[in-house]
């Protein structure tokens, strides 16, 4: 073995050929299946699609690093189950391009924040948390109601999401600009668009508390309040936790 | 640097830096609505400095042949350089991050000064700055040592080196203006993404290049690991950030994988970016630079050979540990925590094949802060690996993960091993680089030495402790079956040890500062008088064996 070695040292292509050889195994293996086997990803036939609006927010949450202390993915684990609710299924975040799972906790985890605070809280909150939580650590997003939020290219967005898989129709992305504005002001003529496209689930509401503008706390407050929304599939019966 | 072009390569050099200020411009103007245009105004800036300064030194005379009797330093002398400015920037930027998270309020209504948009500065800045700019400048003299040939061209290893240094500028300031992907450690949209490939295969090509041309039959063990370094991470790169631009005018991007494909892409890339990026560049690294400042060959041919090819086959299985009881399916994760744990046998195979290589030579490491900085830096990955192996076992991870533990873990892997081996590293080529006698203050390298460490001990237990003190409290139930804690009430817990934590990482910080002070003044120093027998060699910072051994 080692004689075969001290004449594969001997050739620069033999070595790359090898390396790339020896380093692509692991993640043929692991990674290709999962695009396959179907029961990697549960069914959901009540999975919805996010809002323009909620993209945005989901966007902004990107934008301001969010994910690098707050997860969305709850284990299956009897007290984050306990802490959090259900724990979180594949196909909650089927739609999420890229996923924001996250890595640390130095918040707590945000997969089923959708509904548990109001919206007037998450104004506060994000604005200033130390406002409602005096301990809290998360610096104070006073930006987010000054900046108008960009609709213009949400159409674009929708169909670059469309392009990698996400099924919007023709006209939710013709309306996105008008619905994004419409989901965020239940008492314009634009709101009833909203629900037709969307669903009578959705959230269409004041959520930075103001109707004259869309700012950026409206976008990521209807992000954050559709958090582990999407479906109803995580509370099934599903497998008890560890 | 100009001056060490000949005419041709200059003529290059400008359609290169004119193509690039045209790039730039394209930017600009697609751009125009959209931060992305901003990106295109820097990149023109650069393109066009840069063909300045070719033009202004386009009639200098041309270098004689007698160069081609040399190594080609001038790129690795000006990455040493880059290397160090990039550490006081990512470790000082990482200084500051800590002390948000002790004292949230300095965020002052400044939306890039929020902690959100800064972190990835910090993580980007020290493992592709500093770490980065390391591996470039220490691989293109090690490969001309190693193969005792000089590398092919004048201008490919400035178009990787600088190439190289745009791409992190981009990144950098990309995250301040709130662009990024968020995938931890691929922040950078697609069109940076885009330019880094270019750069890389750039970078492939002159080890190819120069290994053509080597003199010594056998590749030396160090260089296996640059191109392993190479080689996957650009295959690590290319699939993990697949995705769709909004158009052409917006740097944002959609991920072409969602939800859990997604997830575990970005996890084998992300744990790869460690093996590949942090761990494999860097042990070529060690195998070059620790046994020639002991002045005593490597240890074992054959453990070289097992931990090579055990590190590179099993790393890229490890990365679904990352998730353990999530949403991926459990065979994922126990494959990931399998491969996790047999790969401590190729890990200490390095380590200890680094350790007993200084048999016979502790007394200089108990002399020489140099070294001892590389003999701390095999100690550090044998300590770092064992506890990434610990920690991917599924119950163990139960309670590490999403606490400080994985980042007292990063830290004692980032500041013990790979800093600790690159101080080392470049330590001991500075003097001869920069053709001096001697690094310009001994004392101030055992200063660094002693301020290096104390700031890892430091920062490393402080997140040992606040990280299992959050795992134990999130999971403690009283009596009657409820949980004890709220999150607030962990978070409150983590306060001490996040002000402990800035303390070690200022610490870190003040020993890059002293290494930047030292090395500048050492290229400050007078050059010693040439002996003519000496011409073009490569002064040794000390004798490579001492009399009587």
């Amino acid at each position: 073995m080692f004689g075969l070695h001290y004449n594969l040292e001997r050739s620069a292509v033999g070595l790359v050929a090898f390396i790339v050889l020896v380093a692509s195994i692991g993640g043929l293996i692991e990674i290709a299946p999962l695009f396959t086997i179907n029961e990697t990803v549960e069914e959901a036939p009540d999975m919805r699609v996010y809002t323009p609006l909620e993209v945005a927010g989901r966007n902004i949450y990107i934008r301001e690093g969010c994910y690098a202390c707050h997860s969305q993915m709850i284990r299956t684990l009897r007290d984050e189950v306990e802490r959090y609710g259900p724990y979180s299924l594949a196909v909650e975040s089927s739609y999420d391009h890229p996923q924001l799972w996250g890595s640390k906790r130095t918040g707590p985890d945000l997969a089923r924040l959708g509904n548990k605070y109001s919206d007037a809280w998450h104004t506060i909150h994000l604005n200033n948390p130390r406002d409602v939580v005096p301990e809290s650590k998360m610096p104070a997003y006073r930006w987010l109601l000054r900046e108008q939020l960009h609709t213009d290219d949400l159409g674009e967005h929708l169909a670059a999401l469309r392009a990698v898989g996400v099924p919007y129709t023709d006209e939710q992305i013709a309306n996105a600009p008008l619905d994004a504005y419409g989901q965020a002001n239940p008492d314009s003529a634009a709101a009833g668009g909203v629900a037709e496209r969307y669903g009578d689930a959705t959230n269409i509401r004041l959520f930075d508390g103001e109707a004259t503008r869309l700012t950026d706390m409206d976008a990521l407050v209807a992000y954050l309040q559709v958090l582990g929304n999407l479906t109803d599939a995580a509370h099934q019966p599903q497998p008890e936790a560890e | 640097m100009i001056a060490d072009l000949t005419r041709a390569e200059r003529l290059w050099a400008m359609l290169i830096l004119g193509a690039l200020g045209l790039i730039g411009l394209a930017m600009a103007i697609g751009g125009r609505n959209d931060l992305l245009g901003i990106h295109g105004w820097i990149v023109l800036a650069a393109g066009l400095a840069g063909f300045i300064a070719v033009m202004r030194g386009r009639d200098a005379p041309e270098p004689g042949a007698e160069r081609l009797h040399e190594y080609y330093d001038a790129p690795t002398r000006v990455g040493l350089i880059l290397t160090l400015l990039w550490a006081v920037v990512g470790m000082g930027v990482g200084f500051w991050v800590a002390a948000l998270l002790a004292w949230p309020d300095m965020t002052f209504d400044v939306p890039w000064l929020s902690f959100g948009r800064l972190r990835p500065v910090h993580t980007s800045g020290v493992i592709f700055g500093f770490g980065g700019n390391a591996l470039i400048a220490t691989s293109f003299h090690v490969l001309q040592r190693t193969t005792r040939a000089r590398l092919p061209d004048q201008i490919s290893p400035w178009f990787v080196l600088l190439g190289y240094n745009l791409f992190c500028v981009i990144a950098a300031s990309g995250y301040l203006m709130g662009l990024t992907q968020s995938k931890e450690y691929a922040e950078p949209e697609w069109y940076a993404d885009i330019w880094l490939v270019v750069v890389w295969v750039v970078y492939f090509a002159i080890y190819m290049r120069t290994l053509a041309r080597r003199k010594e039959p056998h590749i030396y063990v160090a260089n296996w690991y640059y191109m392993a370094f190479i080689l996957v991470v650009a295959i690590l790169h290319i699939v993990n950030n697949l995705a769709v631009p909004v158009s052409l005018g917006s740097a944002k991007s959609y991920s072409l994988f969602s939800g859990v494909q997604d997830a575990m892409t970005q996890w084998w890339y992300g744990h790869n970016a460690v093996a590949f990026f942090l761990t494999a560049g860097f042990l070529g690294m060690m195998y070059y630079y620790l046994p020639k400042r002991a002045g005593r060959p490597i240890f074992s041919y054959r453990m070289s050979i097992i931990s090579f090819w055990g590190i590179t086959f099993m790393y890229m299985w490890a990365g679904s540990h990352h998730l353990h009881y999530t949403a991926l399916p459990h065979w994922v994760q126990t494959l990931g925590m399998a491969f996790s744990v047999v790969l401590l046998v190729p890990s200490w195979a390095s380590a200890g094949n680094a350790l007993l290589t200084l048999n016979g030579a502790w007394h200089k490491v108990r002399d020489d802060a140099v070294l001892r900085f590389m003999a701390l830096a095999a100690i550090f990955y044998g300590i770092t690996t064992f506890e990434g192996s610990f920690m991917a076992i599924r119950a163990v991870n139960s309670l590490s993960h999403y606490t400080d533990w994985t980042i007292g873990h990063v830290h004692a892997g980032a500041l013990g091993w790979v800093a600790m081996i690159t101080f080392g590293s470049l330590y001991s080529i500075v003097p001869s680089m920069f053709k001096r006698e001697r690094i310009y203050s001994q004392k101030l390298v055992e200063v660094h030495f002693w301020l290096a460490l104390s700031g890892t001990v430091i920062y490393v237990f402080a997140m040992w402790n606040s990280g299992v003190i959050q795992g134990l409290m999130w999971r403690t139930y009283t009596e009657s079956g409820g949980l004890t804690y709220s999150f607030i009430d962990s978070l409150v817990a983590m306060h001490p040890y996040y002000i402990a934590r800035a303390f070690g990482g200022l610490l870190f910080l003040l020993g890059a500062l002293t290494a930047l002070y030292n090395v500048v003044m050492t290229i400050r120093m007078p050059a010693p008088a040439p002996a003519p027998e000496d011409a073009g060699l490569d002064i040794p910072a000390k004798p490579a064996l001492q009399a009587g051994e």
